[in-house]
Formats: C-alpha cells, structure tokens, sequence
C-alpha cells in the first residue's frame, strides 16, 4: 500500500493506507488520550466504535472535530491535538461522563486500575462543572463469574465487540435509547440466563468497574481463617507467568517459587499444582483419544473428531451453541475439576479426613472457573469438589493484603504428592499446550516408541485457527487448534459441514492466547503483546521441567497405582470424567 | 367503456381519511348511480391535496371547483346540485378571509397562488392506486427516456445540472451523491428510499408516497440506472400505513407492467424494489444509522467516511435519497436540467416542500420555489397567525433547526440562508409560533425530543443532551441562574463539535437560536422570575382582581384543588402555594376579574 504523509502537531508522519489518525499520531509519539478504542493486533479484537469522543482532534477544513481512533488518515492533512479547543472539548465530554458516573472510586473494584479514572486523573479534574439530576441506575446483575454493574457502563461497546464479533456469543448488546442506552442482555436477562459462556472477556476489555469479577477473595480469608478446614489450594499453569504483573514484573516473568511461598504463607494447608492434574488430564483424554482412534481406525469414522473439554467456556458454547456436536467433546474433567475431585477422595483419604472438612480452593486464569467450579454435576452430597475459586489479580491483591511483596519472598516448591508435574502440563496454560501435551504421551503409547523430538513447533503460535499433522509412525493425526471462540466456531463449523481436512483431534481455548490471556489475569489494557510473552515464558517453563511428558509423571503412576486402577477405568470414569448437556438459551 | 365528462376528486390523504373522506366518496357514488350517472362521472381517491386545515377536500373537474371540509352529509348535496344541475354548492366553497368573498377555483385562492407543485406535482390529481392515472401523467416516460437514450454519465450530468439538492436535510447535491455511488465499482450496488420521515408535524414524504408512489417507483429504477444497482429498497416507518399499502400496490403494479424486474421495458436494465419497515426511531433517518437497522443491527450511525457511496448496505455501494428529492427526479429528466435549475434561487434549485404547522391559519403541505420568503409562505400562503395574534417565530428544520424571528420574515428561504440565520432547511417542517409560545419552552420541548431520539451511541448525545434539557428545565422553572446561561451555550457548543452523527451536531441549535434571538426572554425567566409568554408554570401567578370580583364563588367551585377561598359577595383569593396553575378559574371567570401574571 502506498504511504501517505500528514501533520500532526507540526511534525509529518509518513504511514501506510488505510491508517487511522490515531496510528498515524502514535507513530510520531503524539499520544492522543482515548477511552472506548481497543485494537489488540494479534486477536480480532478492535473497537472503533468511536463513541466516547474523548479521542478527538482538530483537521484543518474540517468544520467539527473529529474522533482520531476512527477517521481514516489522508494524505496532507493537517492536524492539531492539543489547542483550547480540542483540549476544552475532550475536557468537557469527561466531565459528561462523570456527571452520568457514580463517584464511589472508594469501594470500585477497578480502582486503581480504571481508565476513566485514568483520564480524570491525567484532565485534572477537580471538579465536575457539568452536573445533572439524572444519574443512570440499573439493576446491578451478579453470576458466578463475574458482576455487571452499569452504572458505570461508559457505554464504549468494547465489551459488546469482544462478546459478539470476537468470541460471537452474542450475549451482549446495546438497549433502551438516548439517556437510557445500556449494553445489556437480550430482554436486559440476567446474564445467567443468557448464552454467555463465563469467558469473561468483557471483563478483561471493560475501562471502568462496570464488568468485573465476582471477588472471592474475603470467603478465603475466611475459610483459612477457620480452624476446623484443612484449606488445599492448586495453581493453574498460566498463573505463575504473569502474576508478577502485579508487582511490577515484566510481562513473561515467571515467579512460581515466590507465589508458592505466598500461598503457604498466607495460610494455606496444602500448597498444590493445576499442573499435576493437568498431566492426569492426558492420561485420561490421551487414553480416550487413542480408544476413540482405535474404533475410528476399524471404521468407525464419528468417533472422532474429539475435542478438548479442559476450557469451561468452550464447554458452555458447545453446550448452548453446537448442540449437534455435543458427543464429541473428550468426557475428561477439566484440570481443576480433576484436582477437585482427587484431593476430597484420594488426599482426603490420606489425611484421613472427610471431605465435608476440605477446602478447595483454585488460582485460576480464568473467570469461567468460577461458574464450572458451581455446576451441580462437580459436587458430592452437595459438597462442591472445588469450593472457592479466585483469579490471578485475586490472588495478587489477596498478597497485597497480607503486607506481602511477592518479589521479596524466597522461592519454595510445591508441597507432595499432588504438586508433582511434569513441562506437559504447564503448557496448558497456552494456546496449542492441551492438545501438545495430549500428543507427546499419546505417540508414544500408541506406537510404543519413544518420541524422538519433544517440542511440536508446528502446533504453537498465535494464529486464530492452526491445522497441523502430527506423524503417529504411519499415521497422519490431523490437529485443529482454535484460541478465542470467534475462531472455535469457524473450526467448528468446518468440521460439523464435513470436516473437509480430516481433522482429528481439536482443542480449543475460549480466550485469545488460551488461558494466558484468560479474563482473571492482570489487565492487558490493550497491550496484546503482553500475552505473547506470557506465552514465551510457558514455553521456557517446560523446557526447563526434567520430566516434560505427563505418564512419566511418578506421582500420577502411583496415583493409578494406589488408587485409580488404570486410566479410562471403573473409578476414573467415576471421579474424573462427565458429560454434557444442551443448553437452549437465548 | 365509460366515458366520463366529470371527474370528483376526494381527498384520500391520511388527514382526510380520518375525517371520513372514504364514506364520502361512497355517498357520492351511491347518489351517482341513483342519478343514473355512474358512466358519465368518475369519482376518484387521490393524494393529499396540501390544505388539510380544509379537509376533506372535493374537487370538481373540469370547471375545478375546490370544496372544502366536506362531510359525508354533503354528498347527495354536491351530486344534485352541481353534477346534475351545474350550480356550485356555495356553503362549500372556501371563504377568502380578507375579502369575505367566496372563492370557487383553487387557482385564485391565495393559499395555491405562490405555490409551485413539482414534487406534489400528481398529488391530489391522480389516484395513486392506478398506474394508468401515472403513466397518464408522463409517468414512467421518463425511464424509458433514460434507458433509451442515455448513458450514465449523461443522467448524472443532467442531475449535477439540474442543481437538485437532497431534500432530506442535508441539503448535499443529488447528482453528486450519485456520481460517488456510481464511481465505486461493485458486483452488487443498492439504491436506498429514506422514507423514514421523523421530525415532528412534517408529512411531506408521506403525502408524496401517499398521493403519487409511482414517481418514487420511477425515480429509483432510474437512480439504480445511474449508479448500476440492480436492488432499490425503501426503508419506510411502520407508522405510515397507507403510505406502505400504495407504495406496495405501486410496486406490483409496476412489475407486471414490466416496469420493475427482469429487462425492464426490453432494455436489459434490471431493477426490482422492496420494503424494509422503520420502527419509528427519529435516528434511522441518518443514512448510516438506518442502513444498519436494514441489515437488522441497532439503529446507530457509524462514523462517515466511509460515505454509503463507498461501503453502505452490507458493505456494498449504496446510494440514500430521500423521497422527496426521488420525487423531483423523473420531472427533471422529462423537462430538463435547465428547466428545474431556472426555478429557485442562486445554489438553491426548484422548489420545496413544506408542513407549514403551528399557529397559522392554513395549516397544511405547501410546495413553494425556493427563495420564496417568509412572509410569502406564512402571510400569503398560510394566511397569516390565527386568531389575530402577533407572529412571534418560525421554526424550521426540525429538532435540528432553530428558530426564525420577524426581522427574517423577508428573507428568501433557501439551504444556504436558513444555515446563516442559524437554522436549517431539514426536511421541511415549518412551525410557526405566536406571542404566546415561550422559546425557553420551545428549546427545551425539541431538546426533550433529541434527548428521547437520540440512539445514545456518543457521549455528547447521550449525556449532553440530557444535561442541556435539565438546564432548560431549571429556567423554565423559574430555578435558572446567570451561569446556567454560560453553561447552555457551551455545552452546546462542544455537542455541535464533538457528537456523532447529524443528529448530535445539530441537536443544540434550537437552544442557540432561540438564545440569540431572544435572549431578553430567557434574562426574564432568570432575572425577573417571569415568564413573558405566560407558559411556565411555576413563573405564574393566578390573581384576583379586587375591583372586578364580585365574588360570585365560580372560581372557587370550579377549582380542583380548593385552593381558592371566600365568602360569597366577597373578594375572593387564591392561595398561592395550593395553586396548580391551571387555569380554571380564569376560564370560569365571568367577569374577567382573574389574570395571570
């Protein structure tokens, strides 16, 4: 594409076609201000609704100004970012916001971390001129996963796009009109009731307290508060990598030996790992793909393709938006649910406890874990296997609380037997890791050699959709992987209208990046390259593991030895497997 | 076959139908077959014929006779008397209120005279339903003529000649819009009516859609012809169902005379057209805004560029006109650019329709060449303010527009004027107002309007508008300050310059224009706490005049809030922090001895 050259602020920028006034701007360290504009590059995720106005600039000729983040640069433009009247107007628009926005900063979940607060802050507001009587009130919407409280919608759509054109649920969008304008669910339905899969991306994109977890952090503190609870608590891969984040790391540090002495000195029993059970996860999916491939390979062609069920949001999108192919998922339980369910039967035995008296509690990437952690199905008598979850910014500001600097803290290990893992399972917490992991122990207990190369190069990296074949000493094994679920449906969609490539196997991530990006993690504000390094870390991780395939794992061989029986077996199918249901909402 | 020598036309407009014109028209057929004339005398239903004031209208051809408000009483009346026996019913006739004089020809009646009707050029003249009646009138000659005759280059030129700008508001050159629309190369192109008419009081499109559709039909198959689309849609409001029903009949009827569809009149032109219903948000009206509602999203509008011309329906080049500039089209091609552009003024070209609504005698559809003045269309054609009151403001352009005073009264109305005077041409509606309308009042009622309308996308809409009703609210509460003022004018400012679409830009000129132009009105409400037109509430004050009170107690009784206290044959008060204003007690007032002040 041809170059254009413009002026901006008296500086000439030269950019390509079809760049934005804003890109153009940045391009010349020209940091025009915004709000409702999010472009992260290596996912679709670009709003340009260009609805808050706070980006505007003035282009000679032109009679009004004009948002920057959404007006095309053209070639001799002149532009000016920062007169009185540019200045006045974005100055004045803020103040529009903030007289329409509850002033409870205080008590706001996002503070701290909002951007509208940010531009308060950064516009020197120290009082709101513009007042009204008219403040926005809306019935504050509370799930499992996360709370909607728009009150402080700023109405900058972003969660609309991530919802609808990113991961195409299509659970969020504009209602009412004028004063009234609220994103909202069809029917304004409490979320709960709605398609929406608990991935919690709207949460990860929202600039202000409008969307943001369901906090669980106090019933934690309470429950290690208790004497009479042994409280147990695993980590997911993706945690390690990037809770750092919120102690001024760079992006892509991995700090688990300090988070695992945090956790033990905030309180807990027994200091876990995600990991172990992801590795006990391949056992039991790898096992299920290699039977699924064997009756596929006697004839029986809808024995697969198989689908990773590790994501709970993907497992919710399935179960409300592909009710044809809800056969195909593995049965497997996911790693948390795994964990759950071994620590109250098999731990619990071994402490010589009951369960009733266990605490699960899981650090998690993830906001969907809260809501599978509630299913119904993932409980005995009631008693859920995993009790408590929280996410990585939880957990981070739980160590706040407790006057703790993670990177102050000396690094410890995991406690045994069920913090033993393997580098198979730490890239779960990646795009294309679940389906790695699964191939890694799968080749070589189908061919009953050893894998001459570990790292599959041709399963990672970034792309929405990657299709791979994995030679299985003679057999082809096509792999899908799909990361956002924008991207899952087009997979899905191809294989549901006849699996024209074959594909045999397929994971899927509901987030962009997998669970590095998942909606629990600390913000990226609109910094995509963040979860690229997350990534790289994961990966560096697993390099770094001396046992990097899960069935050479030695206490989850004693695990099946002691307990379990065999993989796929009587008490296996009891404890670590499920099954799914249509779910026919709106 | 008949063949008629008398033909009665009934006013089949919306206006008219409600004041029974259908029974009227079955009345005077009955009376006809029972005269044994039914062959001789063809009764039709036609358009609106603009004087709704009058309505139901009846004219009589071919000595065109103009009845006005007509019962169905009336009918056997009209049949005898001037069908049969040729005398004029002169009860019936319209009474010129200068002259007294009774006035039979529409011609000499002032409300026609300065009217030019080009785009109600069938209105009120054919029936709508008959494509015969339209083709009759040079219909669809006009597409044949460009099929035939000309390349697209041509019919652009001829419309970029013509100087025909866009109706709808905009005012932005219609042969333009088309060149833009037709430079863009595409495998499919669509032609869009906006026929999503919302400004409050205007029915021009209705009565045009109403009272002619085959034009709009025409005009769209030669649009389409223009720019190479093969689809035409129009997107018209759910409210408007007459309008829909002709519209749709027009289309049929089209089609199978192979005037819509596959190789239209043997030319290989394909063109077909159908409807999208409008849920009656004032915002689809924004081109961006209603082709996203067409393609069943929210009706918001999207940052422009990209123009439609460029990326419209379903991302693929769309022209949008409005039904009122589809109107002009198909007479332009028949009589020439040079034609249409020696009527109206310098850069304003033809003529324009107008709701001339209000406080004015001869509320009605006008249709006038641009330049006309003011005074020319409320004083001539509108017959000046009712009930002998003092003209005090005309608004026009809608809830976009702003308001025009006496000293505009001369001025020749065109896109460009009505923009220096601060306000805008918009799609016609024109309100006008008396001495008793307070423009605090008047802002805030269209600043209520935009502030319900608007889609809430932008911050500037959503919430400045909002912000600036509460201002107004506050003066016209009698609460209003200095600053408030300040305030006003620059949040007005910062929406005009920040919102956006249309809607949001414009939404703060009826504040500004009436701030300008009577500014001592607003210092009243602020620094008197008075109310010079005598319309807000809380600045009044209902007061017993001690010398004329004889205290006969009808106040009293009549008051719904007992607020009004005395003993017979005594002076009589009222309590004034009881008082609702009302008004009945004024109203009951034999001898004038109440007064609001």
């Amino acid at each position: 594409m041809s170059d254009i050259k413009l002026t901006i602020d008296g500086k000439v920028v030269s950019v390509p076609m079809g760049s934005t006034v804003l890109e153009a701007a940045r391009k010349v360290d020209v940091h025009i201000p915004t709000l409702c504009h999010l472009d992260l590059h290596d996912t679709k995720m670009v709003n340009q609704a260009a609805s808050c106005r706070i980006c505007v600039v003035e282009i000679d000729g032109r009679r009004n100004l004009a948002p920057s983040c959404a007006t095309p640069a053209l070639d001799g433009m002149v532009i000016k970012t920062n007169t009185i009247r540019v200045l006045d107007a974005r100055k004045t628009v803020l103040e529009l916001l903030l007289s329409d926005h509850p002033k409870e900063c205080l008590t706001c979940a996002k503070s701290g971390e909002c951007e509208l607060q940010g531009l308060a802050e950064s516009f020197g507001v120290r009082e709101i001129n513009i007042t009204g009587k008219a403040q926005s009130t809306y019935r504050k919407d509370v799930t499992t996963s996360l709370i909607r409280d728009m009150d402080k919608c700023v109405m900058c759509r972003r969660c609309e796009t991530m919802c609808n054109k990113v991961q195409t649920v299509g659970a969020l969008s504009a209602i009412n009109r004028g004063f009234e304008a609220v994103v909202s669910a069809a029917f304004d339905l409490p979320m709960g009731e709605t398609v929406c899969t608990h991935c919690g991306q709207c949460v990860a994109v929202c600039p202000t307290g409008a969307l943001t977890e369901n906090d669980a952090t106090w019933k934690v503190v309470e429950a290690l508060a208790d004497p009479e609870k042994v409280v147990v608590v695993q980590t997911a891969p993706a945690v390690r990598v990037a809770i750092g984040e919120e102690f001024g790391q760079d992006p892509g540090t991995t700090v688990t030996g300090q988070m695992v002495t945090a956790l033990r000195n905030l309180g807990f029993d027994h200091v876990f790992d995600t990991d172990f059970a992801a590795d006990l996860t391949i056992l039991e999916e790898g096992t299920e793909l290699l039977q699924r491939l064997g009756k596929f390979l006697a004839g029986e062609k809808e024995a697969l393709p198989i689908l990773t069920s590790c994501c709970p949001a993907w497992v919710n999108f399935i179960e409300s938006q592909f009710p044809e192919l809800i056969h195909i998922p593995s049965t497997a339980k996911s790693p948390q649910q795994m964990f759950g369910s071994i620590a109250k039967s098999y731990y619990a035995d071994i402490l010589d406890i009951p369960r009733e008296k266990m605490v699960v509690v899981s650090i998690m990437p993830c906001l969907a874990k809260k809501y599978e952690a509630s299913r119904e199905e993932f409980a005995v008598n009631g008693n859920s296997d995993v009790d408590l979850v929280l996410s990585t910014r939880e957990l981070a500001n739980l160590i706040q609380r407790s006057n703790m600097n993670l990177m102050d803290l000396e690094k410890s290990e995991f406690d045994q037997p069920m913090g033993a893992s393997t580098g198979a399972a730490v890239i779960f917490g990646t795009t294309g890791g679940v389906i790695e992991a699964a191939v890694r122990t799968a080749y070589e207990v189908h061919t009953g050699k050893e894998l001459p190369k570990i790292d599959f190069e041709e399963l990672r990296g970034f792309e929405g959709v990657r299709v791979a074949g994995v030679d299985m000493d003679g057999f082809m094994l096509n792999i899908g992987i799909a990361h956002g679920l924008g991207n899952a449906r087009a997979l899905l969609e191809e294989v549901r209208d006849g699996n024209p490539r074959n594909i045999h196997a397929i994971e899927v991530m509901a987030c962009p990046g997998g669970c590095i990006g998942g909606a629990g993690q600390p913000f990226h504000h609109g910094d995509g390259s963040i979860l690229k390094k997350r990534q790289s870390a994961i990966y560096q991780v697993d390099r770094e593991m001396p046992i990097r395939k899960s069935h050479e794992n030695p206490a989850i061989t004693e695990l099946y030895e002691k307990y379990l029986g065999k993989p796929c077996g009587h008490l296996s199918h009891q404890l670590l497997h499920t099954e799914y249901a249509v779910k026919d909402k709106v | 076959m008949a063949n008629y020598n008398t033909h009665v036309l009934v006013c089949g407009g919306t206006g008219c139908i409600s004041a029974e014109s259908d029974l009227i028209i079955e009345n005077i057929e009955k009376q006809l077959v029972e005269e044994g004339m039914a062959d001789s005398v063809q009764v039709l239903k036609t358009g609106c014929f603009g004087f709704c004031e009058k309505g139901p209208i009846v004219k009589i051809l071919p000595d065109n006779t103009f009845y006005v408000q007509v019962t169905p009483d009336d009918a056997t009346e009209l049949v005898k008397e001037h069908i049969v026996k040729g005398r004029k019913v002169e009860r019936l006739l319209f009474t010129d209120p200068e002259t007294k004089e009774k006035v039979s020809d529409s011609k000499n009646m002032d409300f026609y005279k300065k009217q030019l009707r080009i785009a109600l050029r069938n209105c009120g003249i054919i029936d709508p339903d008959k494509i015969e009646d339209y083709i009759a009138r040079d219909g669809y000659s006009a597409l044949g003529k460009v099929l035939t005759e000309m390349t697209q280059d041509e019919l652009i030129d001829i419309m970029k000649a013509s100087g025909l700008r866009g109706r709808g508001g905009g005012g932005f050159p219609t042969g333009l819009k088309w060149n833009f629309a037709k430079g863009y190369a595409s495998d499919q192109k669509y032609v869009i009516c906006n026929a999503d008419e919302g400004d409050p009081g205007a029915f021009m499109d209705r009565s045009i859609l109403e009272g002619d559709p085959h034009s709009i039909v025409e005009a769209m198959a030669i649009n389409g012809y223009a720019i190479g689309a093969t689809i035409g849609k129009v997107y018209i409001r759910a409210e408007y169902p007459l309008a829909i029903k002709r519209l749709e009949k027009a289309i049929d009827d089209a089609r199978e005379y192979g005037l819509l569809g596959e190789d239209i009149m043997g030319t290989g032109f394909n063109f077909d057209i159908d409807l999208t219903y409008g849920a009656g948000a004032f915002v689809c009206g924004e081109e961006t805004a209603l082709i996203h509602s067409m393609e069943g999203e929210r009706g918001e509008p999207t940052t422009k560029p990209p123009f439609p011309a460029e990326s419209g329906y379903w991302g693929k080049p769309t022209n949008v006109n409005n039904v009122e500039t589809f109107a002009n089209v198909p007479v332009i091609i028949l009589k020439g650019a040079d034609w249409f552009a020696s009527i109206g003024s310098e850069k304003s070209k033809g003529t324009k329709v107008f709701a001339l609504a209000g406080k004015i005698n001869n509320v009605g559809l006008i249709e006038v060449p641009m330049g006309t003045t003011l005074r020319e269309v409320i004083y001539d054609i509108g017959g000046g303010i009712k009930d002998g009151k003092k003209f005090k403001s005309v608004q026009t352009g809608g809830p976009s527009g702003g308001c025009l005073t006496a000293k505009d009264l001369d001025t020749p109305i065109d896109y460009d004027n009505l923009i220096a005077k601060g306000s805008m041409m918009g799609s016609g509606g024109m309100i006008v107002m008396d001495e008793d309308d307070c423009m605090v009042s008047v802002a805030k009622f269209y600043l209520q309007f935009t502030e319900e309308e608007s889609c809430g996308k932008c911050t500037p809409c959503r919430v400045g508008t909002k912000r600036l009703s509460e201002l107004l609210e506050l003066i016209t509460e009698g609460k209003g300050e200095m600053k408030h003022l300040d305030e006003l004018k620059h949040l007005s400012r910062v929406i005009k310059d920040t919102a956006l679409c249309g809607l949001g830009q414009t939404a703060p000129n009826p504040v500004l224009s009436t701030m300008e132009a009577f500014a001592d009105e607003y210092l009243a409400h602020i620094k008197d706490g008075k109310c010079p037109a005598g319309q807000c509430k809380n600045l009044l004050e209902y007061k017993v005049l001690e010398d004329k009170c004889i205290g006969c107690t009808a106040c009293a009784r009549v008051c719904p809030v007992n607020c009004i206290s005395g003993e017979v044959k005594k002076l009589h008060v009222i309590d004034q922090s009881a008082c609702i204003k009302c008004g009945a007690c004024m109203d009951k007032c034999k001898f004038d001895a109440i007064i609001k002040q």
